[in-house]
Formats: C-alpha cells, sequence, structure tokens
C-alpha cells in the first residue's frame, strides 16, 4: 500500500471540516469541524514524516496539537461567554457587530 | 517499537487496517455534518480522532498516536462534551439553511476543493522512493522525538508552554462571571426567614413529592386540604418548565375517582 493514500484521506476530511465550518450553524459543532481540519492536517504531517524519514513532521504535529488544545479551550471559553450573555450558541445570533 | 513497515512496499496488514477504518474515518466525518444533535457529532469526532490515532501508530509516530488517544479523544473531547451538557441542547442544532443557496454553493465548493487536492497529490511525485522510519526511529520514537524537541525545538517549545499557560488563563478570565449581589451570610438568611413576611416557612421549604401516592421532585407536595404547595418544587425546575402538573393528584378528584370505580 502506497503511503501517500493517507494523504488522500487528509484531504477528503480537510474537506469535509471545511464545509462543516461553513454550514453548520451550531458554535460547538463548528468548532468539531475545525478540529477534524487541524487533524486531518496532523495526519499529513505524519505521512510526509514517514515519506521523508525524517522526525520533523512528527514534532510540527505536536506543536499543532499543544495549539490545538489552547485554541479549544480559549474558544470554548468564548462560547460560554456568549451563551451566557445571549442564550444561544448558534453562530447566527452572535451579530451585534451587523446592526 | 519498530512496526517495520517499509513505506512503497505492501504492507498487507497495513493495508487491510487503512481500508477498514479509512472508509470508517470518511463516514464517521461525514456522518458528523448530516446529525442533527451535536451530541452525535462529538462521538463521531471522537471515533475519527480514535481512527486517527490508529494511522498514526500504525505509521511509526507511536508517541503521536498515544498523544492523541489521551489529548484529543481524552481531553478535547470531553471538554467538548462537557461544554455541551452546559450550553444545553437549542435552536442552533436545527439544519434549516439561514443563508439561502448556501449548502449548494458550500458542497460544489468542497467537491471542486477535495477534487483539486487529490489530483494533485495522485500527480505529484517526489522524484524518489518514500524512506521510512526505520532509521529514525532507531532508537525508539519517543527518544527521538524528545532528543528532538529539546535540542533543535527548545525554542517553541517553551514558546508553546507560555502560550498554553496563556490559554488556561484567558479561558479563566472569560468564564469567570463575578456575583451580581454579595452572597448573604448564614446569620443573615435565618434572620431573614423569621423576620419575613410569615413564619410559614422559618423551618424550611416543604419537600416536593406526593405523600404515597407520587413521590419525585418535580411534582409539588399536597398539602393538608388538598392543594398542591407550589414552593416545594425548585424553582430551577420550575423556570425548566419541567413540572408535573399536581392538580392531577389533587386527593378530592381521586377520591371521587375511586367512588366512580366502586
Amino acid at each position: 500500500m502506497d503511503a501517500s493514500n493517507y494523504l488522500y484521506i487528509s484531504a477528503l476530511l480537510f474537506t469535509i471540516g471545511a464545509v462543516g465550518v461553513v454550514v453548520r450553524r451550531n458554535a460547538i459543532v463548528v468548532f468539531m469541524c475545525i478540529e477534524l481540519m487541524l487533524n486531518a492536517a496532523n495526519l499529513t504531517f505524519v505521512t510526509f514524516s514517514r515519506i521523508n524519514g525524517d522526525l520533523n513532521g512528527q514534532v510540527m504535529a505536536f506543536f499543532t496539537m499543544v495549539v490545538a488544545a489552547c485554541e479549544v479551550v480559549v474558544g470554548l471559553a468564548i462560547i460560554v461567554a456568549i451563551y451566557r450573555s445571549r442564550r444561544s450558541a448558534s453562530v447566527d445570533d452572535a451579530s451585534l457587530l451587523k446592526r | 517499537m519498530q512496526l517495520a513497515l517499509e513505506v512503497g512496499q505492501t504492507a498487507t496488514p497495513e493495508a487491510v487496517m487503512f481500508w477498514i477504518l479509512g472508509p470508517l474515518a470518511v463516514l464517521a466525518a461525514l456522518a458528523m455534518l448530516l446529525v442533527k444533535k451535536a451530541v452525535h457529532s462529538a462521538i463521531l469526532m471522537a471515533f475519527v480522532m480514535v481512527v486517527l490515532a490508529v494511522f498514526y501508530i500504525a505509521q511509526d509516530a507511536v508517541f503521536l498516536g498515544i498523544v492523541q488517544v489521551v489529548v484529543y479523544t481524552g481531553a478535547v473531547m470531553m471538554l467538548f462534551l462537557f461544554i455541551l451538557m452546559l450550553v444545553g441542547v437549542d435552536s442552533s442544532d436545527s439544519l434549516t439553511e439561514t443563508i439561502r443557496g448556501l449548502r449548494p454553493i458550500a458542497v460544489t465548493a468542497a467537491v471542486g476543493f477535495g477534487g483539486l487536492m487529490v489530483s494533485l497529490l495522485g500527480r505529484a511525485t517526489l522524484g524518489r522512493e518514500a524512506v521510512g522510519l526505520s532509521a529514525a526511529n532507531a532508537d525508539g520514537n519517543v527518544e527521538a522525538i524528545g532528543f528532538l524537541l529539546f535540542s533543535r525545538f527548545v525554542w517553541p517549545f517553551e514558546v508553546v508552554s507560555a502560550l498554553l499557560i496563556t490559554a488556561a488563563l484567558g479561558a479563566m478570565v472569560l468564564a469567570h462571571q463575578p456575583r451580581s449581589e454579595t452572597k448573604s451570610t448564614q446569620r443573615q438568611l435565618s434572620i431573614n426567614r423569621f423576620r419575613g413576611e410569615s413564619l410559614a416557612t422559618a423551618a424550611g421549604l416543604p419537600a416536593p413529592g406526593v405523600y404515597a401516592r407520587h413521590n419525585a421532585v418535580d411534582v409539588p407536595a399536597l398539602l393538608p386540604d388538598g392543594n398542591p404547595a407550589p414552593n416545594s418544587v425548585n424553582a430551577s425546575l420550575k423556570a425548566r418548565g419541567d413540572i408535573l402538573d399536581s392538580n392531577t393528584f389533587d386527593l378530592k378528584k381521586i377520591s371521587t375517582q375511586v367512588e366512580e370505580e366502586k
């Protein structure tokens, strides 16, 4: 089996995540889709690390995981803060700047 | 740990694993988009992450595979579920389209983007054989990654730790909510009970539930005259509407029903 099959899977997962960010309205689901995109990028890192025989890609994936964890923590705190003031986790309801 | 998989040449167990788990992961990711409830999305997402962990381990990234399970499926998805339970299920879970024509456009763009990526990947060649990680992982994957982290990447590693601490503090600041009123002390509460409108609640509020017939926190207690006691049910249950009508347990009606049955 060719290692580039993993790259195809990763491209598909990234695309699905991107569609989810655009289509879904629940802020938490949108967030999960962003996580899916980050994970897809990580899979690419790991696969290229294997293809190139170099561990730098795995270290990059490790850093991506740390940054993703930070992003989740802050993002969910923002969602909770918005939910407290607007009683809704929908991305359409947070439109104060539009009016 | 050496999985001894030579890249480029067919490793049958890995191929079997890939062709079973790969389609499952893509299906789970698609279902994540299509299911209505956010909790189901979270479960499917956790499945995709576990599959990715298996992929990492199969590709000689043992450390990352374990970290993926511990950090993503363990910590991050738990955090997601925790926030889901905190925020609750509301109208944002519905799949109705708010911007007209958004969904066809999104799907078209996605098919275009995905097709472009896949065709690019299919055409790209490195001009040489894939190497594999057996040499780089000769002393073990964890040792090799640790060596890289603490030599070449030591500065980014420290910066990332600062980022992590900042994120934790930021989350605390964002999620913290100051009390809008000072909390009354026990002494103050006691004084309020006895100097209030009446002495009826001085010994505390009545407990919910209907004695000997129905016993639940969402059913108001019946007073001696058969009427329900509204203050026996928790106020937050009342606000949520999770409350049974206690008139159905009204003693007078019950006695007449029994009479009729006789």
